[in-house]
């Protein structure tokens, strides 16, 4: 539905976005997450109308937006800071768009009385918008950009002032309206959480650039660089050089007097490239003897213990003086733990549970 | 104790240097005018006491102004000249605060500096470069007349025009600084989602800067309106002998007149009059805080 070709923006000598082509489709919700100052922010602003492309062409539906002004495109926005206007109550800021379509009267009212059931805001309707909580106010925000059928929306940190908890809830509300609605959302956000929990695409961005395009599960389980496994989750790093040893399978030295670690990868490497393994901290499991049939396993002691309640993270440093994270879930109450500081342990993980990528 | 103390600096300071000289207009605007020095009758005299003094003061200048129809129409034209030169103040001072609000934030403090400057020059040699600038020999009229836009000179100085002129430039810092403060805390963000939600700039501009900045535009119109109510100086410099303020009839009563108390009574009545507009403005401004 959307589609950017080539798209370039440049604020004097700051490239924001380089040279861009991506497509939304229809009735998806599209994250948009990346660092402060990747361009994610500006993207979103092309596709409301507040910037233009320096180069490229931005098509909505097949038509060529860059001569439409904000005002007239099938796009809103919902804003970081809720841009509520402070003068008007929580009915009339609903009804705001509504009244600039010059729609009749008894129909503005049914659109706002839906607006406010779909938001669960209508006892809320007469108040101002600094009479009411956060929560509430990011919901009369969403209400409003949504009231005029937009063929999409946009969120630009839509969830950030609000607290963990609530966070949490509202993001399964997003999910619900966005289904309930059927409109296409662009969503964009630095907190990697939300974007996976939200979004049925992720795009993740880093100057200016699109890194990865892909559904939330395989950007995490198969990022295609170092910096994407970096920026999603937590991630171990182990640098060394590739060795084809079998069809897809390979043999990585990482470090003189180990022995080579045993992956399997679907990128093909040549042999002596450099390379990166990413593993997961949750895909290490750690045990107190060396567990017999593993594909890799290191030793190494227990340098720190971060405890979160349902699950730990072991920091884990090897005698080469690398430190690997290794997570488990608290399946039993803390006094029993297995372990504890400068214990000697063993980290092990398959073959297939890390992804090789390139340098 | 302390708090006492704090609060009753300020109560005292009001009541030495307003209540008591405004106590002393009032029992002049009841006495009667007298060839005399003081120029009014009675004086206070111990011996007599305080109820034969009371005894003789009246109400017969509050009653004159009523009657000679000067005063009721000098109020009612400096009501005029003050509501046309509050309205046209704004019309002048809201885009130049737009501007400067709407300025990048480096240059705000400057912009800000050139509005405040004229205020170190003194009031009155401003006011009487403007009869320089206005007369028929001024600079404006030989300029316009150098353009080719007139041929004859524009009688400008001592009319009303002159006056409007010399008031709006006086007083337009007042109107500036609060509207750019309401301007300046507007959230740009509250512009685009107009846009976004399908105002133009103009619409935009109408259902949300302008209501968003009320309260500046109510407390600059009133910094404006009450000042010029019983302005003296720009009238009487600049106005001709039709130019009718009830300031400058205030000081014909006192210093051409020697009538105190007339003079008082006509002081009294503005002073009144004023009183509305302050308790107004007064009202504004909780209001704002209250909705902060």
């Amino acid at each position: 539905m959307i589609h950017f070709q080539n798209v370039t923006k440049r604020y004097g000598e700051f490239t924001a976005i380089d040279n861009l082509t991506i497509d939304i489709y229809e009735r998806e919700f599209y994250a948009l997450l990346g660092p402060s100052g990747c361009g994610k922010t500006t993207l979103m602003r092309m596709l409301a109308g507040f910037e233009t492309p320096t180069e490229g062409k931005i098509f909505l539906a097949g038509q060529d937006i860059a001569p439409v002004p904000p005002n007239k495109r099938a796009v809103n926005m919902m804003f970081q800071s809720y841009a509520l206007f402070p003068h008007l109550s929580i009915w009339e800021n609903i009804a705001f768009g509504l009244k600039r379509e010059k729609m009749p009267k008894h129909d503005i009212n049914d659109r706002v009385e839906e607006m406010l059931r779909l938001t669960r805001l209508e006892k809320f309707a007469r108040r101002k918008p600094h009479q009411i909580s956060g929560g509430q106010r990011q919901r009369v925000a969403l209400a409003r950009s949504l009231a005029k059928h937009p063929k999409l929306l946009l969120l630009d940190e839509p969830l950030g002032a609000l607290d963990k908890k609530l966070r949490q809830d509202t993001q399964f509300e997003l999910m619900d309206i966005q289904e309930k609605t059927g409109t296409t959302f662009v969503i964009v956000t630095h907190d990697q959480e939300e974007a996976m929990t939200v979004a049925s695409r992720v795009a993740v961005m880093d100057h200016g650039k699109i890194i990865q395009v892909s559904t939330p599960d395989r950007i995490y389980e198969n990022p295609n660089s170092v910096y994407v496994a970096d920026f999603i989750g937590d991630v171990n790093l182990i640098e060394g050089t590739a060795k084809l040893n079998g069809s897809d399978s390979y043999a990585m030295s990482w470090h003189e007097g180990h022995a080579p670690l045993s992956i399997k990868s679907p990128n093909a490497f040549s042999d002596g490239q450099k390379c990166h393994l990413a593993i997961r901290p949750e895909k290490v499991a750690i045990s107190a003897d060396q567990p017999a049939e593993a594909d890799n396993a290191v030793q190494g002691r227990i340098l720190d213990i971060a405890y979160l309640g349902n699950i730990s993270t072991y920091h884990v440093e090897l005698p080469t003086g690398a430190v690997i994270k290794a997570q488990t879930a608290n399946t039993r109450r803390i006094a029993r733990r297995a372990f504890t500081w400068e214990d000697t342990v063993w980290l092990s993980w398959t073959a297939t549970a890390g992804v090789l990528l390139a340098d | 104790m302390r708090r006492f103390v704090l609060i009753a600096i300020p109560y005292v300071w009001l009541l030495a240097l307003f209540l008591v000289p405004f106590a002393i207009v009032l029992k002049i605007a009841l006495s009667d005018a007298a060839v005399a020095r003081p120029p009014y009758f009675p004086q206070f005299d111990w011996a007599e006491g305080i109820a034969a003094f009371i005894a003789e003061l009246d109400f017969e200048n509050f009653v004159w102004l009523t009657e000679d129809d000067l005063y009721w129409k000098a109020y009612l034209s400096s009501l005029k000249i003050a509501v046309i030169s509050t309205f046209f103040t704004l019309l002048a001072g809201y885009p130049i605060a737009y501007g400067m609000a709407r300025a990048p934030e480096e240059w705000r403090p400057t912009l800000m500096m050139l509005v405040i400057l004229p205020f170190w020059t003194s009031f009155l040699i401003r006011v009487y470069a403007w009869m320089g600038i206005l007369s028929n020999e001024g600079f404006l009229n030989q300029f316009l007349m150098w353009i080719g836009v007139i041929s004859e000179p524009l009688t400008i100085l001592n009319t009303n025009s002159a006056v409007y002129i010399g008031i709006v430039y006086t007083y337009l810092p007042f109107m500036i600084l609060p509207v750019y403060s309401a301007l300046e805390r507007l959230d740009g963000s509250l512009i685009e989602a107009a846009e976004d939600l399908g105002c133009s700039r103009l619409t935009a501009f109408w259902l949300v800067t302008i209501p968003l900045s009320k309260t500046g535009i109510i407390a600059g119109s009133f910094l404006v309106f009450i000042p010029v109510l019983g302005e003296f100086v720009i009238p009487s410099l600049l106005g001709g002998s039709d130019t009718l303020m009830i300031g400058k009839v205030l000081w014909e009563e006192f210093f051409s007149n020697r009538d105190w108390p007339v003079a008082s009574a006509v002081a009294v009545v503005l002073l009144l009059l004023l009183v509305i507009p302050i308790v107004l403005f007064q009202r504004n401004q909780q209001k704002q805080q209250e909705a902060e």
